[in-house]
């Protein structure tokens, strides 16, 4: 137990710990977004977040972005990346939506199945890239890890003995909030988000007042998806790293985030989010970050023991009906 | 109505065989276990070819099957919690892992547990529990922790379960690598004790890796026991309970059916199940460590009784045979395995939701569910 370290240090890993949460409570956006509408833990959800990593890897490649390129050539492959990342993750979002969930909710299957098709779902995401595309391409495919470019290079904006904070921290943190702010706005004051909320408190009532319900499932995963991408963006922006598998740890670490807070519950995600970063980050601190993984499960088996509705209660239908 | 020979000719092979008299399915049995107990020696052409050494640098045949025995010992005993019980368990893994450890830390003289006891009891160096001792006290762990996991998780709706249950196996697996006084860590536990039995002429233990075939012979013993349990438990009071709670557990509650004592059950003898594939495979690699318990093998636990049939204990032998058999026998499939594994779950799970060799109940059940979500579609 290394109190010293955590005192010394409490500024920072406090910032990283929201750093971190950011990414996590945009990830879990896209958990909540279909666990309220549908009752459906979206197991491919960190897959479409691995998706969002390679597309970032793939813009900057497409123009030829490297560390140490011209400003132009880095504002064009940052736009393209951010403009990309989260068309490809609702893309993926959108494809696992339609060819392996829609022919099963016309089945009336119970979850058991959904699940396990969600998991069968990101086993060929991962080993799309962990294998197949690797078959095809060769490198950078393939199990290792792979480094992007660091586009915008990391710099102390405050530096004090109290805290460090870095220019890409701040990005992350303020981006993430401010898409959050934005997907709140958009499901509690525009039309569609009307129809979502709608189709999430009673799908047959909505569906009587005209809601067309096949169009806000899609909506969701489009949405959950678009959040993905951009968490993709900011990750890669962060830790300059992607995998195959890079999704599963972050999936999980966003579902638990997305429960923490209250599934279903869009303020809630990212209460969580924020709250499991920081949490991490301290107790990886105080005990060693070989433990670091594992703050996220206990946290997510006491959630579920003590309060499993989560710390706002979960209700994506009542965040303002 | 049409003649009763027209009906057995136009029934499948399960009618048939179900409806065939008693001395036809012994003596079916009785094949089918003998062909069963030779095929280690197998090497006549053309029969020779199902063997996975056929060409240089393939799998010793008898480990191989000794791996898919083993197998079907964790997909009969995980088939009790997801096909029976209908809860998915993704953690199915920790359990296994704790078998393998189990064995490990108390049967292995090598290991930091037996140490601490050896130093701390005045026992003698290289003090360790024997085999068969081993052997409940792993049960008995494996059913502790089921007990500790599923106490305060299978009241909640069973998709958390499913959360819950991976993050247990992480943690099994997390802890299994970094908590080197307990585990010896990353480094595992070497000198795993194997069953007793008399030492062969060259002076070996009974049980050791050249004469492969015993070990197979060993888990096929305990295989043959498991399933006869575990059919007697479907048939029995226990067995009807799971039926009831996985249909409807709320009309199940009003029936004084207790959903969450039966579930629990099914949890806890599916971990001992678990364990008990553990100890095996621990005892016969006499090496444990924590990369082999990796999160990947539980999806392909599930995937395993879900291709197969899942609440069909035939059903999730016939998927544990395949899954383990075909990567080793086409050795270029193992590197795709995963992904093949992935693509058959998701093909399965649409067009064929109730597994290859279904449960008929679960078929069923799944036909209703889909003929009341059409009924509504006819009705707007």
């Amino acid at each position: 137990m290394n109190f010293h370290e955590l005192f010394a240090h409490f500024g920072d890993l406090t910032v990283d710990g929201l750093t971190k949460g950011s990414i996590y409570a945009l990830v879990a956006l896209g958990y909540t977004l279909v666990y309220g509408v549908l009752k459906l833990i979206n197991f491919a959800h960190s897959e479409v977040f691995m998706v969002g990593t390679w597309t970032v890897l793939g813009a900057y490649s497409l123009v030829g972005a490297d560390e140490g390129s011209g400003v132009g050539l880095i504002i064009l492959a940052t736009l393209l990346a951010i403009v990309l990342a989260p068309l490809a993750s609702a893309a993926t979002a959108l494809t696992v939506e339609r060819v392996a969930y829609r022919p099963l909710r016309k089945k009336n299957a119970p979850s058991l199945i959904f699940l396990i098709t969600a998991i069968g779902c990101s086993l060929v995401l991962v080993e799309t890239f962990g294998w197949l595309l690797h078959a095809i391409f060769g490198p950078p495919f393939g199990r290792a890890a792979v480094s992007i470019p660091s586009l915008i290079p990391e710099k102390e904006l405050i530096s004090s003995t109290w805290i460090t904070v870095s220019n890409t921290q701040v990005i992350v943190i303020v981006s993430a909030i401010v898409m959050m702010v934005g997907l709140d706005t958009f499901v509690n004051r525009s039309r569609l988000g009307r129809g979502v909320r709608a189709v999430a408190q009673d799908p047959d009532t909505a569906a009587l007042m005209g809601v067309n319900q096949d169009r806000v499932i899609m909506l969701i995963f489009v949405l959950g998806g678009a959040m993905a991408g951009i968490a993709a963006f900011l990750y890669t922006l962060r830790y300059d790293i992607t995998k195959f598998d890079i999704g599963f740890l972050i999936g999980v670490k966003a579902f638990t985030a997305a429960v923490l807070g209250g599934i279903g519950n869009l303020r809630g995600a990212l209460v969580g989010g924020l709250l499991l970063g920081v949490v991490e980050v301290y107790s990886s601190t105080l005990f060693s970050s070989n433990w670091e993984d594992v703050t996220a499960f206990v946290v997510l088996i006491l959630v579920l023991m003590v309060r499993p509705t989560g710390i706002l209660g979960e209700s994506l239908a009542k965040a303002r009906a | 109505m049409p003649e009763m020979s027209t009906l057995w000719k136009r029934a499948n092979l399960r009618d048939r065989w179900e409806t065939s008299p008693l001395w036809v399915r012994m003596l079916g049995s009785g094949i089918l276990l003998a062909i069963a107990i030779y095929l280690p020696f197998v090497n006549r052409y053309p029969f020779a070819y199902i063997r996975t050494d056929l060409s240089t640098g393939g799998s010793d045949w008898s480990g191989v099957l000794t791996t898919i025995v083993i197998y079907m010992i964790v997909a009969t005993g995980l088939n009790v919690v997801i096909g029976m019980a209908g809860l998915l368990d993704l953690g199915y893994i920790g359990f296994y892992a704790i078998g393998a450890y189990s064995v490990a830390l108390f049967g292995s003289p090598d290991s930091p547990v037996t140490k601490w006891f050896a130093a701390h009891f005045g026992l003698s160096e290289g003090w360790s529990v024997p085999f068969v001792i081993c052997v409940p006290i792993a049960i008995a762990i494996a059913l502790m922790a089921g007990v500790i996991l599923g106490a305060p998780t299978l009241r909640l709706r069973g998709d958390y379960l499913a959360i819950v249950t991976m993050g247990f196996g992480e943690i099994i697996r997390i802890i299994s690598r970094n908590a080197n006084g307990l585990t010896n860590g990353p480094n595992g536990v070497t000198n795993v004790p194997t069953p007793p039995g008399p030492t062969t002429a060259t002076g070996q233990p009974f049980f050791n890796p050249i004469d492969g075939y015993r070990w197979y012979w060993l888990c096929l013993a305990i295989l043959l026991l498991l399933i006869w349990l575990v059919r007697r438990l479907e048939y029995s009071r226990v067995g009807r309970s799971w039926l009831a709670i996985r249909e409807d557990e709320d009309a199940a509650a009003v029936m004084g059916v207790s959903g969450f004592k039966f579930k629990l059950w099914a949890f806890a003898i599916g971990a001992a199940v678990g364990a008990i594939a553990g100890l095996l495979f621990g005892s016969k690699q006499q090496f444990v460590e924590p990369t082999g318990f990796a999160l990947n093998l539980s999806f392909l636990f599930v995937a395993m009784v879900v291709i197969g049939g899942s609440g069909n204990v035939v059903g999730a032998l016939f998927g544990a045979f395949l899954i383990t058999y075909l990567p080793e026998r086409f050795r270029f499939l193992s590197d795709a395995r995963p992904f093949c594994f992935g693509v058959a779950l998701v093909l399965v799970m649409i067009l064929r939701p109730q597994g290859l060799i279904p449960n008929r109940r679960r078929a069923r059940e799944l036909e209703d569910r889909r003929l009341e979500a059409e009924e509504v579609a006819t009705d707007d």
